[in-house]
């Protein structure tokens, strides 16, 4: 029953600050293991979505759920099936990046968290530096990081908000396998890269000032629509 | 493929617990500053009033007056390590219970207090406390300062939660606390106050009891309301 | 069409009308009807404005946190207007009860304050921390995120006044016969009539201003909702600096 369930849907979900609809009324649905691609310029309500989504932010109107859990009401259910990365690391700048990936694997009841961890610093190359503190880091490794953090619980659903940026060539190959296409998971992604985002999208969202002006398969999006967006 | 199960308040507490003494261990800025703060109070007291001993209700207020603006810098900052890189979003992602946090920050919030409270006893009577109080006189103190600094950690984690997302932080942290506290401190000024006297005296039930009361209804007031504060 | 006008403004005149004819009969018994008080003489008449004030000060702060509460609960924003209204109103006449005590402190041990009046040290610690409501909603830019806050704070200082008062009562010496109760049980009849008179009117007029106060702030509301869609703007400035209630206009 689970597998056909869709893992994303909303209708006529709103978000407002104030009087300002930071989302104004998305209707979407995302099959499971299937990626959405959000596109928009700053302040076209991506990260907003992302959040709410994340359940950070509550839905100010209409509805959304994911793996068939209403998020307004059982907001709680899904946390531990959903991988968010922001724009924040979310690491503590005092503690290593052991410790750090140690707190959130304790804070989502990880079993066995020590293997996980291990496994997760070889694949993005930082158990050399594993054990210095956050503060000393680069944006990459501070990206990388965020990226074990985000994935260290084996979510279903990610949420990314611009997931490579700070990320150089070889680093994006080493992250491939946890938040790529090959993860198997399913993904929304916020993205500012017109070809790289078509590429790995099933869906393409296209947002400005919030309201959905472009909502299409991705093979029938191309490149010149969603350059349109930005302008 | 490892599997995941979601912490109970206790465990997820103990995870916040950790993390908050591990970052005070490698950045030890909030202790120092508020043991330093009770140190140059007294130097000031000593001035302001004139006097190189003091007993009894002069004594009381002393201790407590310090002893409650320090408490001030460690509310103040509660949750600043949380909000830069975005702890707190990194807590609220997680299926832990919610009450684990208010639990964690009260209990790191408390043994801060404890820590300092004990410091700034020892320098006080060495600098400026007159008489010289019998054992019992110390251990009643020392309950004193427990049941104390636990209604102003209670107290203190609602404030810290409302006043982070505010503009002016700093300000409305002292003036919410404040006033709040004044009931607390009537409580635990007059109770000090005998055991802080010339010939000494004993610790007087009612306050005992009044300080007990409060910490029960600020506790519960924390432990219904503190959702409120961090949910969005 | 804006149509909640009719909702707050409604009845507005019949309140402050009979506002005006309790409050002008209590003043009357007070000052011609009930007894001149023998211990204190004239003085005591301030008595009649002073209790009924701290009164409705306790009251208003009792509804702000019920208010505060259905606010939680609810998430509806007009909870948040009666609750701010309520707070901000008792927060008024919170100064005028402690302007009318220090009048009488004053005429009755010739001191502007006295520390040892258990009730009105309790008003001055209640008074600071209401005062601090407002500091707390402006410093809040989300409205949202404001009336939920402003709700925690009213439960929170709602439950901290009982508390409060009997921390302040068990710290004082109490060495002044309380000859005036402040219930008004141990009045005599004449006077105890004055007494509820005043009491009723200065309730009545705690609900005329609060209600004149929402009816105001919703039709600047409208007014300002109607000026942007002539305009043709679509949404209110993202962050306004205010400590009201935003108040959603359907």
């Amino acid at each position: 029953m689970a597998s056909t369930e869709p893992a994303v849907v909303c209708s006529g979900l709103v978000r407002r600050y104030g009087e300002r609809r930071a989302l104004d009324g998305i209707d979407l649905t995302l099959g499971q293991g299937q990626t959405l691609v959000v596109f928009g310029p700053n302040g076209a309500g991506k990260t907003t979505l992302l959040r709410v989504l994340a359940t950070l932010l509550r839905p100010s109107d209409g509805e959304a759920s994911l793996l068939g859990s209403d998020l307004r009401k059982e907001g709680w259910k899904v946390r531990s099936q959903i991988g968010f990365l922001g724009h924040q690391s979310l690491c503590y700048g005092d503690l290593t990046a052991r410790e750090n990936l140690r707190y959130h694997a304790r804070l989502h009841g990880v079993e066995d968290p020590a293997a996980r961890i291990e496994a997760l610093l070889e694949q993005t190359g930082l158990s050399d530096r594993g054990d210095e503190r956050v503060f000393g880091y680069s944006r990459g490794m501070l990206q990388r990081l965020a990226i074990c953090r985000a994935v260290l619980h084996e979510p279903q659903l990610l949420l990314l908000d611009e997931p490579r940026s700070n990320l150089d060539p070889a680093a994006v190959e080493q992250v491939e396998p946890l938040i790529g296409a090959a993860a198997g998971r399913t993904r929304v992604i916020a993205s500012h890269d017109p070809a790289g985002g078509l590429a790995e999208a099933d869906l393409v969202l296209g947002l400005r000032d919030g309201a959905t002006i472009l909502l299409e398969p991705a093979e029938q999006v191309t490149t010149e629509q969603i350059g349109e967006l930005y302008r | 493929m490892s599997t995941t199960r979601p912490p109970s308040t206790l465990s997820a507490a103990r995870a916040v617990l950790y993390k908050e003494l591990t970052l005070e261990r490698r950045a030890p800025q909030t202790l120092t500053a508020m043991a330093l703060f009770c140190a140059s109070t007294f130097v000031i007291f000593h001035f302001a009033l004139g006097r190189n001993e003091v007993e009894g209700a002069i004594a009381s207020g002393v201790l407590w007056v310090t002893l409650t603006l320090a408490a001030l810098l460690g509310i103040g900052r509660s949750f600043v390590a949380d909000r830069e890189e975005g702890g707190l979003d990194g807590f609220l992602l997680a299926p832990a219970p919610r009450t684990a946090l208010l639990v964690a920050k009260a209990t790191t919030l408390l043994i801060f207090l404890l820590i300092v409270g004990f410091f700034a006893s020892v320098i006080f009577s060495v600098l400026l406390l007159g008489p010289t109080p019998k054992a019992s006189q110390w251990a009643s103190l020392a309950l004193l300062i427990l049941l104390a600094d636990l209604g102003i950690a209670l107290v203190g984690t609602l404030i810290a939660g409302i006043a982070i997302q505010t503009r002016a932080r700093d300000l409305i942290t002292s003036i919410l606390a404040l006033p709040l506290l004044i009931p607390l401190l009537i409580a635990v000024t007059k109770a000090s106050e005998p055991l802080l006297s010339v010939g000494g005296g004993t610790l007087a039930w009612r306050w005992l009891a009044l300080l007990g009361l409060y910490d029960l209804i600020f506790g519960l007031l924390a432990y219904a309301l503190f959702d409120y504060l961090v949910e969005d | 069409m804006p149509t909640t006008q009719s909702l707050y403004g409604r009845r507005l005149t019949g309140y402050a009308i009979a506002t005006a004819i309790v409050l002008s009969v209590s003043i009357a018994l007070a000052f011609f009807y009930a007894p001149i008080e023998v211990d204190q003489g004239f003085s005591q008449k301030i008595f009649y404005i002073h209790v009924p004030l701290a009164i409705v000060t306790l009251g208003g702060f009792v509804f702000g946190g019920i208010f505060g509460i259905q606010y939680l609960r609810s998430g509806d924003s007009r909870h948040d207007l009666r609750s701010y209204t309520a707070i901000h109103q008792g927060l008024i006449f919170c100064i005028g009860a402690l302007i009318t005590g220090s009048i009488w402190a004053k005429a009755a041990w010739g001191q502007w304050w006295v520390w040892d009046e258990p009730t009105l040290v309790s008003f001055l610690i209640v008074f600071l921390l209401y005062c601090t409501y407002q500091p707390l909603r402006f410093s809040i830019e989300d409205p949202e995120r404001q009336a939920r806050y402003a709700a925690v704070f009213a439960v929170v200082a709602g439950v901290f006044v009982p508390v409060n008062f009997i921390a302040v009562r068990l710290a004082s010496p109490l060495i002044h016969p309380r000859v005036l109760d402040s219930s008004g049980g141990s009045l005599p009849n004449d006077m105890r009539i004055a007494f509820y008179s005043a009491l009723l009117g200065v309730t009545l007029l705690f609900i005329t201003i609060c209600k004149y106060e929402m009816a105001s702030k919703h039709s600047r509301a409208q007014l300002a909702a109607l000026r942007r869609s002539l305009s043709g703007e679509r949404d209110e400035p993202v962050s306004a600096r205010t400590a009201a209630p935003r108040i959603a206009v359907k």
